[in-house]
């Protein structure tokens, strides 16, 4: 148990997963394709808990350079390296490095935690599909991904791991890929993640040009040692790295991919698109913090892009009847509320709703996807209802999320909203409008997930010919284990959390003079928590008529939300067309085909044109021949003969005319 | 007597090559170039090739030139005709020739230190030795790989004459069967 | 030296051999059957024989006279080979004018 941690085996066991199921998949017996798939996140959640728990036994969690420890253990950072460095040229070195310190250590847990989870649900929910061995190898190549990506020593194997799991997300998200609706959405977020991954690149860029190196602890070395960096550089390089981390974590404006994504089986909206991956820009700006403390105009950037893209999605998620529409516009949500947090420089409390939200969101899926799949893939919840007596532990595990979501005290993400409103408030004046802003989400939040929690269980069922049924064992287990930790897993305290992140996203402790300002905040978010969890019983379960006749009232405002506030359309107007009549056009007419084209036919035209010259030249007359054939050895002779007037000639000709 | 037989028969090549141009049958053309050939043979005989005269007379004029008489008369293709092809070949073709045989005469009239033929002298005055003795000695030492080469190239020539020349059963039915519509 | 011992110099019989070798191009040229062509190919080599056998006396190089053999003997092949294919050709085309077998395909 003490040796060193063996960082590589973390990624190292979901490739072997990938690569086993994907190369033998089709031809392995189901039951060792499901051990296969479930072995390599157990093995790596192995590691990870063998590294925490060497980790959690030292004294003081936090580091200490000073104290001796046994042999053979390690403490925090720890960091491993390949010997052969990947890239070792004269202007930028990179090598493939682990680093475990407590930030990464966290994001490990609820990756390979909740990953693992989520594998074992899987095997329940896609137990009929005939991609199940295609599926599971996708999964672990997710994990091998995500996990390259939290480790990553420097920029660049981030990169590697955020490309990644991009990647793995389209293919993911397309795994029906018969289904056209769903290789498009598959395309949208992968061409919109890229859109972000530019931004990203420039900044990795900018952060090589201006510290020559791209290793996370030399650059915050080097921006230590020197106070003079000029703010404008490293705004830009924050700007640049926003943009990236919006991109992933479906941020204004670059969110459009995440509700589309849902076209995926449910366990990978669950993993991907509400614990994992999306989080990954959140991760990203805790990593690199020491830069964004320096750029307070690129930190205020990302609070109100945060703050804007909370509000905005739960508005939208109002007004939509799917179920796992819902739930995707209440993750994007839930991530502006981590930009927000990013955004007045409480990473800890990021970190910790981003902890929460993993918990929660996952459970909101995996029981969204057990009602779906009780529903016989039915998503509408206009034609749910009444379902709480049918599905019972699928109802108070979402209960539990729900309450959860809305912000209950003494509920996980009651202690991280209230971190993350208690840091905005204390922050400025600027802060307190981001406060209202938070609290008027969290509104909404209640109100859209009691709606959906209404419509869903309670009430009659409003298809007649449906039959629901629990789901299979393997798909409670994991509901249950999550409504535990969604119960207890905000107990820790935000105050704990933060100190022992401190060593890897520094501490901004948030201290107001004003005493007890904590609790008489939290008190207020609970209050209007219970506001929206009154108007969402008001309208959908005791006056269920009221919500189509308030539509039918404002039947404009009602459109402008049930339709996204029209932003796809929008996109597809102004940028979608636009860029597909300059390929079709531009490239394609006129460079492809008449540039191109005509160059190759110039060329070919030159070939037909001298061979059709040439071509006279072999007549197949006898006579031309033979006088073409005189011509030649007359020209020879004269050549032999004149040419001592520029070389040497022949020194028997020489001789003859001579006269020896 | 060397002078008196040199131009008799080198008179007689320039009137046999003559006459070949001169004629419009083939045949006429053939037998005239028999009558180049032979005269060479004596022409090579005033040189000391004796060999060589023997080898002349009967591979080029008791074979080849037989050889040349036989397919005239087999395909007996009939006399020429002037065409407007032939006319403009002759315009053109005749100065450059005069062209060439001026340029040619040029050069061995300038060349100096030319030896002149005596009769009777051959390659070597050795008495033990003569021209086919020296000829042979080279011949079967040293060049005997292009020796042996030539008679493979001689035997390749049989069989591609015969294969070129022959008559191929479906051929013939095809070409006989168009004949007949 | 005599009239009957005069002996013959070799120029004339260079001269002799380069108007043969050009009576050959003539014909080469300017006629119409192909077996004359022929022919006259046949005779711009005698030509060059004769050559050859004057220099192989001038120098006494047997290597000449050898040179000369074997222009012979690839002579004779040529000529049977040729042969052939003009017999072929004219079973096919019908006629040994050089104008109008002009399609290298038969």
């Amino acid at each position: 148990m003490n040796g060193p941690p063996h960082l590589w085996l973390i990624p190292l066991l979901p490739l072997a997963g990938f690569l086993l199921n994907g190369i033998l998949g089709a031809r392995l017996p189901r039951w060792l394709v499901t051990t296969i798939g479930l072995l390599a996140p157990l093995g790596a959640l192995a590691v990870v808990l063998n590294a925490t728990a060497v980790a959690a036994s030292h004294p003081g969690i936090t580091v200490c350079k000073g104290c001796t420890y046994p042999q053979g253990s390690f403490y925090l950072p720890n960091v491993e390296t390949c010997p052969h460095a990947w890239i070792a040229l004269p202007g930028l070195h990179v090598d493939f490095t682990f680093v475990l310190d407590q930030l990464s250590l966290v994001m490990l847990l609820v990756v390979t935690g909740v990953g693992f989870l989520i594998h074992v649900y899987s095997v329940g929910y896609m137990r009929d599909d005939p991609g199940y061995a295609r599926y599971f190898s996708y999964l672990n190549l997710f994990l091998f991904f995500m996990t390259t990506l939290v480790l990553a020593g420097n920029v660049l194997v981030m990169f590697v791991g955020w490309e990644g799991v991009g990647l793995a997300s389209y293919l993911l998200i397309g795994f029906w890929f018969q289904k056209p609706s769903a290789a498009a959405a598959g395309k949208k977020a992968f061409i919109v993640n890229r859109i972000g991954d530019f931004g990203f690149l420039i900044g990795i860029f900018l952060l090589l040009a201006n510290f020559g190196t791209l290793t996370f602890s030399e650059i915050a070395n080097k921006l230590a040692a020197s106070p003079i960096w000029s703010s404008g550089v490293l705004t830009a390089i924050c700007l640049c790295l926003l943009a990236g981390a919006a991109g992933k974590s479906a941020q204004l404006p670059l969110y459009v991919w995440l509700p589309d994504a849902m076209e995926g089986p449910t366990p990978v909206s669950a993993l991907i698109h509400a614990a994992t991956m999306v989080t990954a820009g959140v991760y990203m700006i805790a990593r690199t913090h020491f830069l964004f403390d320096r750029a307070p105009i690129a930190l205020g950037t990302v609070a109100i892009v945060g703050a804007a893209t909370a509000i905005f999605a739960a508005t939208i998620a109002l007004a939509q009847n799917d179920i796992k529409r819902v739930l995707a516009y209440s993750t994007i949500s839930q991530l502006g509320y981590m930009f927000l947090a990013c955004g007045v420089a409480a990473y800890s409390a990021a970190i910790f709703h981003l902890v929460t939200h993993a918990f929660f969101k996952a459970l909101l899926f995996l029981a969204a996807g057990s009602v779906i799949h009780a529903m016989g893939g039915e998503q509408d919840m206009r034609k749910m209802g009444g379902l709480r007596k049918k599905l019972p532990v699928t109802f108070w595990t979402m209960t539990v999320a729900v309450f959860t979501i809305a912000g209950f005290w003494p509920l996980a993400a009651f202690y991280s909203k209230d971190a993350i409103l208690y840091a905005a408030f204390v922050h400025g004046v600027g802060g307190k409008f981001l406060w209202f802003v938070g609290l008027v989400t969290a509104m909404l939040t209640a109100l859209y997930m009691f709606r959906l929690w209404y419509m869903t269980f309670f009430g009659e069922l409003r298809t007649a010919d449906a039959h629901p049924h629990e789901s299979p064992w393997s798909m409670r287990a994991p509901l249950i284990v999550l409504a535990l930790l969604s119960i207890c897993g905000g107990w820790i305290g935000i105050e704990r959390f933060s100190s022992y992140l401190a060593p890897a996203v520094g501490l901004h402790p948030a201290v107001s003079s004003f005493p007890h300002l904590e609790l008489i905040l939290g008190i207020v978010a609970v209050l209007v928590a219970l506001e929206g969890f009154l108007i969402a019983d008001k309208y959908y379960r005791r006056k269920t008529e009221r919500p189509a006749q308030l539509a039918a009232a404002m039947p404009a405002e009602y459109k402008l939300l049930a339709n996204k506030y029209y932003v796809d359309e929008f996109y597809d107007a102004r940028l979608v067309k636009p860029l597909f009549w300059f390929s079709q056009f531009v490239l394609g007419w006129v460079v492809d085909f008449a540039i191109l084209g005509g160059i190759a036919w110039l060329l070919a035209g030159i070939a037909n044109l001298s061979g059709a010259i040439l071509q006279r030249w072999q007549s197949g007359n006898l006579r031309s021949y033979a006088a073409w054939l005189a011509l030649g050895a007359a020209a020879l002779l004269l050549f032999v003969l004149l040419g001592h007037h520029f070389a040497e000639p022949p020194r028997i000709m020489v001789n003859l005319v001579r006269g020896h | 007597m060397h002078l008196i037989l040199f131009f008799l028969f080198a008179g007689f090549c320039l009137a046999g090559a003559i006459n070949l141009l001169w004629q419009t049958h083939p045949i006429n053309s053939a037998l005239s170039l028999i009558v180049v050939m032979t005269s060479l043979a004596v022409l090579y005989l005033l040189l000391g090739a004796e060999f060589l005269a023997i080898a002349q007379i009967i591979v080029y004029a008791g074979a080849v030139m037989v050889l040349f008489t036989f397919v005239v008369m087999l395909l007996n293709a009939g006399r020429e005709e002037r065409t407007l092809g032939s006319r403009a070949a002759a315009r053109v073709g005749f100065p450059a020739v005069v062209v060439l045989l001026a340029v040619l005469a040029t050069i061995i009239l300038r060349a100096q230190g030319l030896a002149s033929a005596h009769l009777g002298q051959g390659l070597t005055s050795d008495p033990n030795s003569s021209n086919l003795v020296l000829l042979s000695q080279v011949l079967f030492h040293e060049l005997l790989l292009p020796f042996e080469l030539t008679s493979v190239l001689i035997l390749i020539a049989i069989l591609g004459a015969v294969a070129i020349a022959r008559r191929e059963g479906s051929e013939v039915g095809g070409s006989e069967r168009t004949a007949e519509k | 030296m005599s009239f009957m011992q005069h002996d013959v110099p070799l120029t004339w019989y260079l001269l002799l051999s380069a108007v043969l070798f050009s009576l050959g191009v003539v014909g080469f040229l300017i006629k119409r059957n192909l077996i004359t062509v022929f022919m006259s190919i046949e005779l711009m080599l005698n030509a060059v024989n004769l050559s050859f056998v004057a220099f192989a006396y001038q120098w006494h190089a047997v290597k000449g006279q050898i040179f000369v053999f074997f222009v012979m003997m690839v002579a004779a092949a040529e000529a049977a080979v040729g042969l052939a294919i003009i017999i072929a050709v004219f079973r096919t085309r019908a006629t040994l004018a050089v104008d109008r077998i002009d399609l290298m395909k038969l």
